[in-house]
Parts: structure tokens; sequence; C-alpha cells
């Protein structure tokens, strides 16, 4: 590198560019979170909800699904998935209930959860308002 | 070796090649589940091995980085460690933590895990990549809060190098971001937009200072470059890193609910994110070319120009191909995604711990500086199996990501994701193939160790400084 360019005018780059970007970084994700009461769809995070995302983690669906395009790429989508069983709570407690224990002979498959009807009205309570945030319009179609 | 204090850095690469091993083993079943669907089911579901996968990655890159400040440090401050006793302490509690927890991973189904650790005290628990119970975390933390503690001592009391100071700023950032871990609102966009704050700011911001400092240090013993000028180009990099990697993280910002806004910030600052990795491959060529001195140690060499490569390739090129907004719209959590993240992790921090260990590991056993040329022939190859068989894993996975991307998303008439996974067999099936090679290169490598032989030496006609 050139010799006019010393290395304490590269230390300064560092620290002062660092500073200030991890300063813009805050600033915008304070920004974020002030807003996102608009976008967020927190008005209907109930009880019910708050317990379906609990056993969401406590089954680690994102171990094989995305939810809004993140997790593992192994399952469907599921930030849409209410809008493509046809906002249908029932179909998703049914498609989740309904997985063979031993799975099926060569293919992908759910594993059995044994969920409770308590926890399956919850999971499809979570999916309900996931598929209710607004993301920029993600995914591009009902396939997700 | 220069201190007697270095020698703990030893098991912590040792373990850190052992958990590969299991890494890369649980890969190769998930790939295979990827098209016999069944394999291994219900015994070992595809999230459970994909969570020994990731989880696995990351503890051994930790290993890695640990192993890696031990034995830089002392070099670099001209002093024993600070307190040798508490790394080896650290490392058992580490192991033994990691240990316990992949073996209930395996053993309990998680919703079992997560009870028994008490996950309903404080829910942590079942986020990609922080799947650890939360009692793993918080001994995580301590781990790693008693390691930056012995390196920070050890520095605070010998010299203060440019490539030490910002391998401890790496530390420290790596800790204070994991504490996110620990934030987990029912609100789940709140929920996934700090979860970046671990995952991106972790593998976009402060590890890549950590491994611009293990680059240097490397660079510097290797080709004997002025410690100016290498320093000079280190806070270049790592300035680059910071200055597009932060605000980079509105790349994850397009479709989770944040503003829109973010699809301008997080566009224009992620396509700049690709720079400070193509000044690592400059760095790495340049320091090269410009040697003072031939090194006995030509697999490390390879190895450190084998990360500049790679870094950029996996984390810049691959990272750049989806990261524009409208072009990750399309290609938002689908097979692109796991082709960049496979080259990138491997490319810049896998690689750059196989350069530090391919740099020490001789040295810990006692040699002046080199294994003998037999030895490396078998790790050069061990690294050309590995290298080769990822830019393939990465092809196959690309192509099964573009289309996927058009089956089930551009075309006229998207179909459904399983209809679309069928069609993508042949890829996922290469993709194994290639996984395999892979971990015959893993093997191989390992083989190197075992290799006896008289260290390598210059030849006088080699030994002369080239200016």
């Amino acid at each position: 590198m050139n010799q006019t360019f010393t290395k304490s005018m590269a230390r300064n780059i560092f620290y002062g560019g660092s500073l200030f970007f991890l300063l813009m970084l805050i600033g915008l994700s304070t920004h974020t979170v002030t807003v996102l009461p608009e976008r967020d769809n927190r008005q209907n995070i109930t009880p019910e909800v708050a317990l379906g995302k609990k056993v969401w983690e406590d089954n680690n669906c994102i171990g094989c699904h995305t939810l809004l395009g993140e997790g593992a790429y192994f399952a469907p989508e599921l930030g849409n998935v209410y809008e493509r069983f046809g906002r249908s709570k029932e179909a998703i407690k049914g498609f989740i209930k309904s997985r063979p224990v031993d799975g099926i002979p060569g293919r992908r498959s759910m594993p059995q959860f044994n969920l409770s009807e308590e926890e399956l009205d919850a999971i499809a309570e979570f999916l309900k308002y996931s598929s209710e945030i607004d993301t920029n319009n993600w995914p591009p179609n009902i396939q997700g | 070796m220069k201190y007697s204090s270095q020698s703990v850095a030893k098991p912590y690469f040792i373990a850190a090649i052992g958990l590969f091993v299991g890494q890369i083993l649980f890969g190769v079943i998930m790939g295979l589940q990827y098209v016999i669907g069944d394999f291994m089911f219900p015994e070992i579901p595809f999230n459970v091995a994909r969570m020994v996968h990731t989880n696995l990655l990351i503890v051994w890159l930790l290993f890695g980085f640990m192993g890696a400040s031990y034995f830089m440090v002392p070099e670099e401050s001209e002093t024993e460690l600070y307190s040798p006793k508490l790394a080896l302490i650290l490392f058992w509690v580490f192991l033994v933590a990691g240990a316990l927890t992949i073996v209930g991973y395996l053993a309990v189904p998680y919703a079992t895990l997560a009870e028994i650790t008490g996950n309903d005290l404080l829910p942590t628990m079942g986020r990609e990549f922080l799947e650890q119970p939360t009692i793993t975390k918080i001994g995580i933390v301590i781990v790693v809060l008693g390691f930056i503690f012995n390196i920070g001592m050890t520095i605070l009391r010998g010299r203060k190098t440019v490539i030490s100071m910002v391998l401890l700023m790496g530390l420290v950032g790596l800790a204070v971001f994991f504490l996110f871990s620990f934030y987990n609102p029912t609100n789940l966009v709140l929920d996934k937009m700090f979860w970046w704050w671990v995952v991106h700011l972790w593998v976009e911001g402060v590890w890549e200072l950590i491994l611009g400092s293990i680059l240097a240090f490397t660079l510097i013993k290797i080709t004997g470059v002025d410690r100016e000028v290498i320093e000079k180009w280190l806070y270049v990099i790592i300035a680059m890193a910071l200055i597009t990697g932060l605000l980079g993280t509105g790349h994850h910002y397009f479709f989770i609910g944040t503003p829109d806004y973010w699809l301008w910030i997080g566009s224009v600052f992620s396509a700049m994110e690709p720079i400070p990795f193509f000044m690592m491959t400059l760095f790495a060529f340049n320091m090269v070319n410009k040697r003072r001195r031939q090194h006995p140690n030509r697999a490390a060499t390879l190895w450190v120009l084998g990360t500049g490569v790679m870094a950029f390739l996996g984390a810049g090129v691959w990272g750049f191909l989806h990261t524009l907004a409208p072009v990750n719209y399309y290609t938002h959590g689908s097979q692109i995604t796991a082709a960049h993240g496979h080259m990138a992790f491997y490319g810049a921090y896998v690689m750059i711990v196989l350069t530090m260990i391919s740099y020490a590991m001789p040295i810990l056993n006692g040699r002046d500086a080199a294994n003998s040329n037999k030895s490396q022939v078998v790790e050069m190859w061990g690294f050309w199996l590995m290298t080769v068989s990822m830019v393939f894993i990465t092809l196959f996975l690309t192509g099964a990501g573009i289309l996927q991307v058009y089956l089930q998303r551009y075309s006229e008439t998207p179909q459904a994701f399983m209809v679309v996974q069928d069609q993508l067999a042949m890829f996922y099936w290469m993709r194994e193939a290639a996984g395999l090679v892979f971990l015959a290169g893993l093997f191989t490598y390992i083989a190197s160790f075992f290799v006896k032989g008289e260290e390598a030496r210059l030849t006088p006609a080699e030994n002369v400084v080239s200016s």
C-alpha cells in the first residue's frame, strides 16, 4: 500500500468508521422498534399466540421449516401456511395431528409431536398471527 | 515454541478437529435425508441432525478461535499466558458442556430437553443456531468470559500489538453480541430482529476481526513481511468489514416485518460487504509475493492463500449473488441461502482455523517450524479434497436453488414446496456425493497428523531472501 497512507490513518478510519456505523445501526434499529407497532401485528398477540410461539420453539420447528424465510430449508415455509391452508386453523391442526409415528417410507415426513388440543390450538393461532405480519409482500406467491 | 504456556492451545485444536468430524458425519446424514426422506427416521429426524451439524460447527470454531488466541497472544505479548491452568479448566468445562448438549439433542426429544433444562424459566431455545438449552448458553458465557479475562490479562501485562488488540476486540464483541441470545420476546418480529444481532453481527461483524487478526499473525510468521505493513492492511480490512457489515445487517431486515427503508440500506451496504473479503485475498497474495523468507511449512502457506480465495468466493461472491432486495425477494430462504452458507463458513472460518492449526501444530509438537514433507503432502491432499468438494457442494446447491426459485416462486405456475423438492433430487444426490468426498478429505487431513518423517527444512538455495 501507498507510503503516504499511514498506519495511523488506517487506524483512525477503523475506529471512526466502526463507531459511526455502529451508532447508525443503533439509531436506525431504535427507529425501527418505534415504528414496528404499525407492521408487526402485535395487537393480535394473545396469551394463546404466546403459548403457540413457545410450542413452536420447544419442538424446534425451525429445524426443518422456514418462518418468514428464516430457518431450515427441508420443509415448507410456514409464514403463510394459514393462507395456504385456506385460512383454516382446523386444517393446520389436522395436518400436525395426523403425522404417522414411523414416517412415510422413502419420503420426508413431519414427526408426530403428540401435542395436546390446547397446544394445537395455540400453534395454529401463532401461525395465523405470523401470517398477518407486514413482510413487504413476501413470499412472492402462496407456495411460500 | 517460544512460550511454554502456548501449549494449552493443543487440546483446543484437537477437540476442534474431533468435533469437526462429528459435524461432517451429521452433514452427510442430512444430505441423505434430503433424498431418502425417512433415513434414520424417527430416531434422528432432520431437525435434530441439523441442530447437531450447525451447533458442532459453532462450538468447534469457538474451540479453534480459543486455541488460536492461546497460541498467538503469548507470542504477540512476549510473555507467558496469564493462567494456563484456567485455560485448561475452561477447556474441560467447555468440552463436557458441549458434549452433554449434543448427547441431549440425540438422546431425548427436543421438547423433553427443553423441559428438563428449565426452558420455561427463561425461554431461549428453539431458535435457529441458538438451540442450546439456556443453561448451556449461560455456560458458554461463563467460559467465554473466563477466556477473555485470561487473554486480556496476558495482553495487559505484555507488549500490546495491533494484532492482539484487534483479536481482543473481536472476542469481546463475540461475548457482548451473544448476550442477545437471551432476549426472546413473544413478538416474532422483535425476536427475529435481535436474533440477527447475534448471528449477523458475529459472522459478518466481530468474527471478521478475529479472522483478520489470525490471518495477519500467520502472514507475519510465514512471510517475514514487516509488521508495520501487515498491521496497516489489517486496519483497512477490518475497517471495511465493519463499515459495510454493521448496516449490512439490513439485508436480513427485508421480509421479517421490519420497515421498507431496510430494503435500500441493506442492499447498498451488503453489496459492499465483498470488499473486505476481496482485500483479504489481495492481502494474502501480496504478502506471500513480497515474502522476505521461505517458510518450510508450505501446507500452512497453502491454507493461508486458500482462506483468502475461498472467503472471498463464499462470503463475498455468493453473498452478493442474492443480497440485493429485488433478487432476495425470490431467493430468500431457498437452497441459494444454503449454498452461500456452506462456502462462506468453510472459506472464512473453517479455513482460518485450519490455517492456524497448520501453522501451530508442528510447533506445538516440538518441531522447529514444519512437519515432514510427506506429512505436508498428505495435508495438502486434505486441503484440495475438502476445498474442491466444498466448491462442488456449493455449485450443486446453487443449481438446486436456481431451479427451486424458478419452479416455486418465479414461473407463471408456481408449484408446491414438496413437488419442487422432488424435482431437485439429482442436485441433492450430487451434493451428497461431494459431501462424501469432503468427508474423505477430512480423514486425509487428519491422517496427515500421523505421518512421521524428518522435519522439512529448506535447502540453502531456497533460503535466499527475495526482495
